[in-house]
């Protein structure tokens, strides 16, 4: 590309000196991290496998962010919640499915149910707000339906806050997935790799509805243009609501696997933070692109899970995990300014959408 | 004559597609030039790339003796190029006096905090903004409707109301977009007279994209055919009536020959 | 799907709204509301916001039901219809019962208990009461039925006189302390007793409503206004704004302490409304992490002036506030550059992220030295005038009605103004505006920047008064509340802003207990809202004056078809 300074704006300007700015803060802190010798790569590597698990759960949530771009061009802001309220329900029965005994009697038979339950909940949960909140506003302004999703969202938490209480819970643990896997050097807690291939096995089987089955192509005809695949004779508002079903389904299988992954923590809030991570990988991927969301995922959980050590306790600063969230969130507004298609999506248009 | 708007070897690609494929053009002063071509050819795409909207991959738009490919479209428009659209894009929610108004930004010059102190300076300006904004309105010939949202305006007062907005920013090219689409016979010889007078009056340079052939062939001085985003003629309308690729590319091959453009259109 | 609910207006139309209506009830009882509001008597004892709520799914669906069946000219089934509505509606709440009898512990569901059976139930035992809840929820579908059948008069004077008695049932407490100092105390100790209103005197409180607006007072006057002259209506709104000042200037001292402290809380988000309304509704950026300049504000005022703090507190307030202005302004630009040429969707969610990163570093150890971590600042001296401390509420109300209103007239002129016209465009059509020249980073960057400001200076004002700060203070939901407000007024609207600070922020804080459903409420209120009434309570006095514009046009709509037609 010529550069012409006559032409250049001192918005873009400022956008280079910020660039530059992130590019060497981000170098100086891996040269420095790295040069200290502070950890071995052995640490990195426990770090990785930690981060791999807790991406595929990002990654589980952020199909359900790409799911609905793709076919309705909006952000379902309320798609973290749909992901708290399977979780947060699964809560129960695993409780008492560990009180009982049935857990440790037959835990993957336990663990089959407690998905079903979330899947259901949130599948449930995330075809009502389409219903009551999206779809009548289907065409209208795009601040408008927005506006209702950020509604939905608070809306949402607030209930389960009702329903079951504002305190916290938390799942039990499912003996065969205790201990640890050994990597050669290091050993990797085995929880993390049943969640890692389990998310996977569930992003294949999406991939593949997606690509191979009738109602997949139906959804990809939708995405491409809605009026068009209405005149092939495909019924929209099928297609939507199998799509926010899917979505809601991943995402509450996402929240079992959290559970199992990170037991404490379940309440009513524990959807916002995934629920803007999640939204950032699907971003990092390419919003809208199913592999993309996948890979997004599972890279902001690699990020993020190296991130305090390797960038910020390079550039001095103390407590750096303190910052780990803020992490994820400056990912994403680093690549909305570096590269806002993402890493996988095409340049529609620099302008058009 | 000087030329106002050059396009040298233009080229624009979405993708696989060539939308515009090496255009070279050239507009003189005062002229009514307009590009014509089938559904898709790449006539807007061209004025999209012309005001700043697309950026070509190759070429260069050159108008007045600077290089404007690439340009953010509001630089562009304050060089004085300015456009409508061809399905109607107002300000909706906005009067028609507020739509004029906006038209008249690259003029303007008051700094916010005169608004907020209510300097002089921003009393004046906002009169004559205002009463530059009733002219044009009265130009277009709405006067008296001013007060009204520009959704609830009729479909030609929309038309209208469009040129003036376009004209609020003083431009010396003015870029339409099928102004006639959606009119009858008697609102379009309107129209073909309307833009007869802003070149004749105003002395504005007018590009004109138009499916109109009786429009095209009665005002332009200069006719650019494309098809699948290549020119495939130029000249003056009489020679583009005779023009067999362009009867073909209208008609499709093999249709009867001795078929003017014009005559299809207005079959 | 009009269509067909038309040709089957039968008995399942009314069966669905009853249903439906329960259900709302059971959600509302499910969650827990039901039961906490049964804390608030509204008359005497006997009569709760509990028991208000719940009946209230039976009027709706009977009154829905009705106004269907009258609209289809079937005047004859309105009562019956409503009838069946309002049983219906009883039937879903029953669940409740039967869940909370046989599991009056739940671990699961925490409000589904003995007590809230007990207040569904009237306290007649499961069975008993089960039926009396089916029998009075179809009382209430009558009502609301018949409530169809009056003439509009009545039905306005009815809606007026029900909303006096509820509101003051409400309110008693606050009511009672205002009308104090005007009708003495032993008055109000008679009009509200146990802190609900005396039943005798609901009913002639009711009773005067009632006349008074069935004999019409308020609405002869606003059509003489509009009659008057355009000179004559100027100076009239110019006599009712000093009107409403000196209102406003003697409102503290009118109502006491406690609510003095009330309106400083809603004049500070009246602040930050006016401030939101411009990035929201006038340029059409969705700004979620609007709390982030708040906190730049508060942490600003705490840092420069707290004693105990950073810098030992070299400035005073007056000093600080221009400096605390300055700097939300300045990070308002600094967060805006990256973000504003994203597409508006885009600009929620990462200015939500902004709000997240603003709320981990402010509890961060790294910056804790200078803005002390999860301890916060304490300490933060109160702002005094020529040697005046402002330590009352009553004065800080002042200081923020002093804010609110520059803020307002800032944002009104610049409405006026042409970048209140380049905001609008930009709204309306981003590409089109860019086309008019209007460099579009630049004129979003002003909005976010003179938001920004707003809520800054809020922001100061806020930590001067609680003279301790904490990251807490400045989570997302202080966004969603400001939000909300704008929204519930009328985006874009400066009246608006007062009224949806005054509903949105007021009320929550004069009904405390109820505070675990506000963010509850907020959110239903956003879908509500959008689906029902996306103009606002209070829109734009332009859009009202557009609307009768439309009217005139309806006649020219026929032409403007044959025109399109014509091609």
């Amino acid at each position: 590309m010529k550069i012409n300074l006559e032409r250049l704006s001192w918005v873009d300007v400022f956008l280079w000196v910020f660039r530059v700015v992130a590019i060497a803060l981000i170098i100086i802190g891996i040269v420095n991290t790295l040069s200290s010798g502070k950890y071995t790569s052995e640490q990195w590597g426990t770090l990785i496998f930690a981060g791999l698990a807790q991406g595929s759960i990002y990654a589980l949530i952020a199909l359900g962010y790409t799911l609905v771009y793709g076919i309705l061009l909006m952000i379902n802001f309320a798609h973290g919640d749909i992901y708290m309220a399977g979780a947060f329900t699964a809560v129960f029965l695993a409780d008492k499915l560990a009180t009982t005994g049935f857990l440790a009697v037959h835990p993957w038979l336990s663990l089959l149910l407690l998905m079903l339950l979330a899947s259901t909940i949130s599948m449930l949960l995330a075809v009502l707000v389409e219903r009551i909140a999206y779809r009548p506003l289907r065409g209208a302004p795009r601040l408008v339906p927005l506006i209702t999703a950020i509604g939905a969202s608070f809306a949402i938490e607030y209930t389960f806050r009702g329903l079951y209480g504002p305190g916290f819970h938390s799942y039990p643990d499912v003996p065969p997935l205790m201990g640890d896997v050994n990597m050669g050097t290091f050993a990797v807690p085995r929880v993390q790799l049943v969640v890692f291939f389990a998310a996977l096995v569930l992003m294949v089987a999406l991939y593949y509805f997606v690509e191979r089955t009738k109602m997949g192509k139906a959804m990809r005809a939708v995405a491409e243009d809605k009026e068009v695949a209405m005149l092939m004779g495909i019924d929209i508002d099928s297609v939507i609501v199998i799509t926010f079903a899917l979505g809601g389904a991943l995402a509450g299988a996402a929240g079992i696997f959290n559970g199992l992954f990170r037991p404490q923590g379940v309440y009513f809030f524990m959807g916002f933070v995934p629920g803007i991570k999640a939204f950032t990988a699907a971003v990092l991927g390419g919003i809208g692109n199913i592999p993309g969301a996948m890979f997004g995922g599972l890279l902001l959980g690699i990020i993020e899970a190296l991130g305090p050590n390797l960038f910020l306790e390079g550039l001095g600063i103390p407590a750096a995990n303190q910052l780990k969230d803020a992490i994820a969130f400056t990912v994403l507004v680093l690549i909305l300014i570096f590269r806002p298609q993402g890493i996988f999506g095409e340049r529609l248009s620099e302008k058009k959408a | 004559m000087a030329a106002i708007l050059t396009a040298e070897t233009v080229t624009k690609r979405f993708g696989g597609l060539v939308a515009v494929n090496n255009l070279s053009l050239e507009i003189q002063h005062g002229q009514i030039y307009s590009v014509i071509g089938p559904n898709g050819a790449g006539k807007t795409t061209f004025f999209n790339c012309v005001t700043g909207f697309y950026t070509p991959e190759e070429g260069k738009i050159i108008f007045n003796g600077h290089e404007i490919q690439g340009l953010s479209t509001d630089r562009v428009t304050r060089m004085g190029i300015s456009r409508t659209y061809q399905n109607i894009r107002l300000f909706s929610n906005m009067t028609a006096l507020e739509n004029i108004m906006v038209g008249e930004h690259p003029h303007l010059k008051t700094f916010w905090a005169d608004a907020v102190f209510d300097t002089p300076r921003f009393r004046k300006e906002e009169q004559q903004a205002l009463a530059e904004a009733q002219r044009l309105l009265d130009f277009v010939g709405l006067k008296g409707l001013g007060d009204h949202l520009a959704r609830n305006l009729p479909y030609g007062a929309q038309r209208r109301l469009e040129v003036a907005r376009a004209l609020a920013s003083q431009p010396k090219l003015l870029l339409l977009d099928e102004p006639t689409a959606g009119m009858n016979p008697h609102e379009t010889g309107e129209m073909i007279a309307f833009i007869q007078m802003l070149r004749d009056k105003l002395g504005i340079t007018i590009l004109l994209i138009e499916h109109d052939m009786k429009v095209v062939m009665s005002i332009s001085d200069q006719i650019t055919v494309l098809d699948f985003g290549t020119k495939i003629a130029e000249g003056k309308p009489i020679d583009i009536q005779k023009n067999p690729r362009v009867i073909e590319a209208y008609l499709g091959r093999g249709a009867a020959s001795g078929l003017t453009p014009a005559n299809a259109a207005a079959n | 799907m009009n269509l067909t609910q038309e040709h089957t207006l039968d008995w399942r139309t009314a069966a669905r709204n009853g249903l439906l209506g329960g259900t709302i009830i059971l959600y509302f009882g499910a969650i827990g509301m039901v039961s906490t509001f049964s804390v608030r008597n509204m008359v005497g004892t006997f009569l709760n916001l509990g028991q208000i709520l719940s009946i209230m799914g039976a009027i709706a669906a009977g009154l829905i039901t009705g106004r269907t069946f009258l609209k289809a000219d079937q005047r004859a089934k309105v009562i019956q219809m409503g009838a069946l509505s309002g049983l219906l509606a009883g039937l879903p709440p029953l669940i409740l019962i039967i869940m909370g009898t046989l599991v009056p512990n739940s671990t699961m569901f925490v409000n589904i208990n003995a007590e809230l059976v007990e207040i569904l139930t009237f306290g007649l035992g499961a069975l008993v009461g089960s039926l009396a809840l089916i029998v009075v929820s179809g009382l209430m579908g009558v009502l609301g039925a018949a409530f169809v059948l009056l003439g509009e008069k009545y039905r306005k004077a009815l809606i007026n006189a029900l909303l006096w008695v509820l509101l003051l049932g409400l309110f008693s407490e606050n009511a009672g302390t205002v009308l104090q100092k005007f009708l003495g105390t032993s008055a109000v100790r008679w009009l509200f007793q146990n802190k609900s209103l005396n039943p005798i005197a609901a009913i002639i409180i009711f009773a005067l409503t009632f006349a008074f607006s069935l004999f019409g007072v308020g609405n002869k006057g606003k059509t003489k206004i509009q009659s008057l002259p355009s000179e004559k209506q100027k100076q009239l709104r110019l006599i009712y704004i000093v009107l409403g000042l000196v209102f406003a200037l003697a409102l503290p001292w009118m109502v006491g302490t406690f609510l003095s402290q009330v309106l400083f809380i809603v004049g500070l988000y009246v602040m930050m409304g006016m401030g939101l309304n411009i990035v929201v509704g006038f340029a059409g950026l969705l700004d979620l992490g609007y709390v982030a300049f708040f906190a730049f504000g508060a942490y600003t005022m705490g840092v420069l002036t707290s004693p105990g703090g950073f810098t030992g507190g070299i400035l005073n307030f007056w000093l600080a506030l221009p400096i605390a202005i300055l700097v939300g302004v300045t990070f308002g630009i600094i967060l805006g550059f990256p973000v504003l040429n994203m597409r508006g969707d885009y600009l929620a969610i990462v200015t939500l992220g902004f709000g997240e990163i603003i709320r981990v570093l402010a509890y961060s150890n790294w910056l804790a030295p200078i803005i002390g971590g999860a301890q916060g600042v304490l300490g933060i001296p109160t702002p005094s005038l020529f040697g005046f401390r402002l330590g009352k509420p009553e004065y800080m109300y002042y200081l923020v009605l002093l804010g609110s209103l520059v803020a307002a007239f800032i944002a009104a002129r610049l409405r006026d103004s042409r970048l209140g016209r380049q905001w609008m465009a930009m709204r309306e059509d981003e590409d089109v505006a860019e086309t008019m020249g209007i460099n579009l980073v630049q004129t979003k960057l002003l909005a976010f920047a003179i938001g920004a400001g707003f809520s800054a200076a809020s922001g100061a004002i806020f930590a001067s008064r609680l003279q301790n700060i904490f990251p807490n203070s400045f989570g997302i939901l202080v966004s969603i509340n400001v939000l909300s407000l704008i929204i519930v007024g009328g985006l874009g609207s400066l009246p608006g802003v007062v009224v949806g600070a005054a509903i949105l922020v007021g009320m929550p804080e004069l009904l405390r207990e109820f505070a675990e459903y506000r963010l509850l409420m907020y959110g239903l209120l956003l879908i509500v809202m959008m689906l029902a009434k996306p103009e606002g309570f209070w829109p734009e006095e332009t859009r009202k004056r557009e609307l009768h514009a439309k009217e005139d046009w309806d006649n020219n709509d026929a032409d403007a078809e044959v025109v399109g037609a014509a091609d």
